[in-house]
């Protein structure tokens, strides 16, 4: 006979069986017996300042666990607990992150009451979770905690929201644990058809000037090695997505970095010049292709995906291989011809060159002066950091870009960054849920000023952890990039872009954290070795040019060639740059 | 772009909410639902349902894999270029004067339809068959006044064993394995 037990024990129960050891979240009225069930369990809780945090934190923590294939578990109460959620739950659903959200709910018979702290959580977050369960018995819950982690971790992975209404905790039932899921209508696929990859090889053969578009689905599915070898053997360069970031190391001959809005010229100029483009795990998304109709007009395009939805969404393709990404391409590998295309990457050489000539550290070198760039922070961080065990979690904005273009990733899971959804604020309770998950790493948190103030408040996350977190903030006293926007398509009329900010050593002193303040590029060394001597949280405020802009960039109604490249002159910067010296 | 009706037959599991995911995704993705029909079947695990949708046949696939994203969708068939059973039920109250009552059973009788509730002042006609024969029954009736008209929607079955297309491969046909569970 099955023990009987409270819900609130079954889920934590079921919880261990999906082998959790750490819990994000924040407690309220309608979630307290799994939180007073909590005790007795061997669990690790993290309690966030505000539950969006510990809806961050557990994505970020998702994201750089992925080759053990953990699930992050996000919790909180009913009501305005859940709905803290909402932004957290779209940004892992937006990137294909697997998290399981656990929200309280009033007592079943109340449902449509209008109680205390009711809000329609199942409806609400619909449209922003892979699946979701309202759980009204606490029988139930064995059942619906395996289906939930099974969704959230297989196929296209993504957010999960499991909500419980207070009887389902309460109340006493059998625990049984399913020996299987049975899920009849969730099929992901697996292996590719193989008349389907018959044909994408044989367009491969043809190709001569062939692009591999790289994205976060490489690094989902595990198939780094597997990209490498196809890349190598067809002789292929591999441009990435933001999310693909770290699918084949910087280093290699034929790595050729990001793609897209504010990708090389280099990247852009093959990927438009490319008679085939071969997209691995990547969703064509209007941040990547640019005007679609003059996208890549010269290429055929074999798209490998497990989401069958991504298929001919916004590009039109003309081989799909559908399945899981690194099978796929150990089926293609057992078929795949070598192949040389020297002329091609001669070409794109070429292009790099040129870029490299108008690269905005590069110009410094040369100039030797110039107010400190917060792509040079980036590009010191790099240097300074790249042969540890770095993780990098950013924000969203101007700092974001430059991580992308100046931090040479060279693994991957060690960039997590909110890709699809752009969520301001993202990178402090990222660096919470990263350095939960990688104690042994470093954890550095780059934010802008406007998104640090988003979350502030995970600071004292850290220091309640003891969190080895350091905190870069590229402060150029404005919102970046909607300011960059405002000069370039509003004649630089700058509406509600500027910002009156705090002083952010002293905010972290009151934190107890240690932190120093960067106006002058000499300092920056210094400040990145204090940084790197703390054990527990530290955060470097680096004063930057207020005009500075993120390019080179294309423009969403311009086809991915014809960018704004690097300009040689740049007098706004100059003319804004003595700010960094004055006071807070 | 030229959006054309498709029909699609969908199974579901019978489970509370679905619907509403069905709906929800059609509205999220800007599809056009003309007539959307659920009901039970041999099996009181799934739901059948009869979707009506205007879109571009390029586009068709599409749908097929959006449903498949949702997790209680079980299987997919666009019958649309099919030999299939069309059949949509209606009724329709008008009103029925001294002068027309004749003229409306006849008409009624013609498209073997039935007269289900008659009132001194009106008739209401119950009629089944395909769209376009309520189409033209509610037409035709024009001469008298049309009060209400309630329709099911279309419901579609390929004829004999004819299978419905799917654009997709979706591995193992489920519904087969969730009778044999």
């Amino acid at each position: 006979m099955p023990p009987k037990m409270t819900g609130a024990r079954m889920l934590w129960e079921s919880l261990l069986r999906e082998g959790v050891e750490v819990v994000f979240g924040y407690p309220g009225g309608s979630i307290m017996p799994v939180y007073d069930a909590m005790l007795d369990y061997p669990v690790r809780h993290v309690l966030t300042r505000h539950e969006q945090g510990a809806a961050h934190a557990a994505d970020a923590y998702a994201r750089t666990l992925r080759e053990q294939r953990k699930v992050g578990v996000a919790m909180a109460t009913s009501g305005p607990g859940a709905t803290n959620l909402v932004t957290g739950i779209a940004t892992a659903f937006m990137d294909s992150s697997p998290v399981v959200f656990i929200t309280g709910q009033v007592a079943a018979e109340y449902l449509g009451t209008d109680a205390f702290q009711e809000t329609d959580v199942t409806g609400v977050t619909m449209p922003i979770t892979k699946h979701n369960f309202l759980v009204t018995q606490a029988a139930e819950i064995p059942r619906v905690v395996r289906e939930a982690f099974h969704i959230a971790r297989t196929g296209r992975p993504g957010p999960v929201l499991i909500d419980l209404c207070k009887n389902a905790q309460n109340d006493e039932a059998e625990f049984v644990w399913p020996e299987q899921v049975r899920l009849p209508g969730y099929r992901p696929p697996e292996r590719a058809d193989p008349d389907a990859l018959a044909r994408a090889n044989a367009l491969l053969r043809q190709a001569q000037r062939p692009v591999i578009l790289a994205g976060q689905g490489v690094l989902i599915s595990g198939a780094m090695a597997q990209l490498q070898a196809l890349a190598e053997t067809a002789h292929i360069p591999v441009a990435m997505t933001l999310l693909g970031l770290g699918a084949l190391p910087l280093t290699h001959p034929l790595a050729l970095g990001m793609m897209g809005m504010h990708g090389e010229y280099f990247v852009n100029m093959a990927i438009q010049h490319a008679d085939l483009l071969i997209a691995l795990g990547m969703r064509f998304d209007d941040r990547v292709t640019g005007k679609l109709e003059a996208y890549a007009p010269q290429a055929r395009k074999i798209h490998v995906e497990v989401d069958p939805a991504e298929i001919n969404k916004n590009v039109p393709v003309d081989v799909a291989l559908l399945g899981d990404l690194r099978t796929v391409l150990e089926q293609w590998l057992e078929v795949v011809e070598p192949q040389r295309h020297d002329a091609w990457l001669t070409q794109i050489e070429a292009w790099r060159a040129d870029t490299r000539r108008r690269d905005v550290v590069e110009k410094v070198k040369r100039n030797g002066g110039g107010p400190l760039r917060g792509a040079e922070v980036v590009q010191r961080l790099w240097e300074t950091t790249a042969n540890a065990d770095t993780i990098i979690t950013t924000g969203v904005g101007q700092h974001q870009m430059w991580v992308a273009q100046y931090y040479r990733f060279g693994q991957p899971y060690r960039l997590v960054t909110s890709g699809g959804l752009g969520t301001m604020g993202f990178g402090l309770p990222a660096g919470v849920g990263a350095a939960i998950a990688h104690p042994d790493k470093e954890v550095w948190v780059v934010e802008g000023d406007g998104g640090f103030q988003m979350t502030q408040a995970e600071m004292a996350t850290a220091v309640q952890e003891g969190l080895n977190l350091k905190i870069v903030i590229l402060n150029n006293n404005y919102l970046g990039m909607v300011r960059q926007w405002q000069e370039l398509f509003y004649e630089r009329r700058y509406s509600a872009v500027l910002l009156h900010n705090p002083d952010f050593v002293k905010l972290a002193d009151a934190h107890g954290i240690p932190a120093r303040r960067v106006t002058q590029r000499r300092e920056v060394d210094a400040a990145l070795a204090f940084a790197r001597q703390q054990r527990g949280p530290v955060l470097l405020e680096f004063r930057v040019p207020p005009e500075d802009n993120v390019f080179p960039m294309v423009t969403t109604s311009d086809p991915l060639h014809r960018m704004m490249r690097r300009p040689d002159q740049e007098p706004h910067v100059e003319r804004t740059a003595n700010w960094a010296g004055a006071a807070p | 772009m030229t959006a054309v009706p498709h029909t699609f037959v969908v199974l579901v599991e019978n489970k509370p909410g679905v619907l509403n995911r069905v709906a929800s995704l059609f509205r999220r993705r800007n599809y056009n639902i003309h007539s959307l029909n659920v009901g039970t079947t041999q099996d009181p695990r799934i739901s059948r349902m009869t979707l009506v949708v205007y879109t571009d046949p390029a586009k068709a696939p599409l749908i097929e894999a959006n449903l498949y994203r949702l997790v209680n969708v079980i299987d997919v068939q666009d019958v649309t270029d099919r030999p299939t059973v069309r059949r949509e039920l209606a009724l329709v109250k008008v009103r029925a004067p001294r002068g027309l009552r004749t003229e409306i059973i006849n008409l009624a009788t013609v498209f073997r339809a039935n007269i289900v509730d008659a009132t001194p002042e009106t008739l209401t006609i119950e009629v089944t068959g395909t769209p376009e024969k309520i189409d033209s029954l509610i037409e035709m009736l024009g001469a008298a006044e049309v009060l209400e008209v309630v329709r099911t929607g279309v419901l579609a079955m390929t004829r004999g064993t004819v299978q419905g297309k799917r654009h997709l491969p979706q591995g193992e046909p489920a519904a087969p394995a969730m009778a044999a569970a």
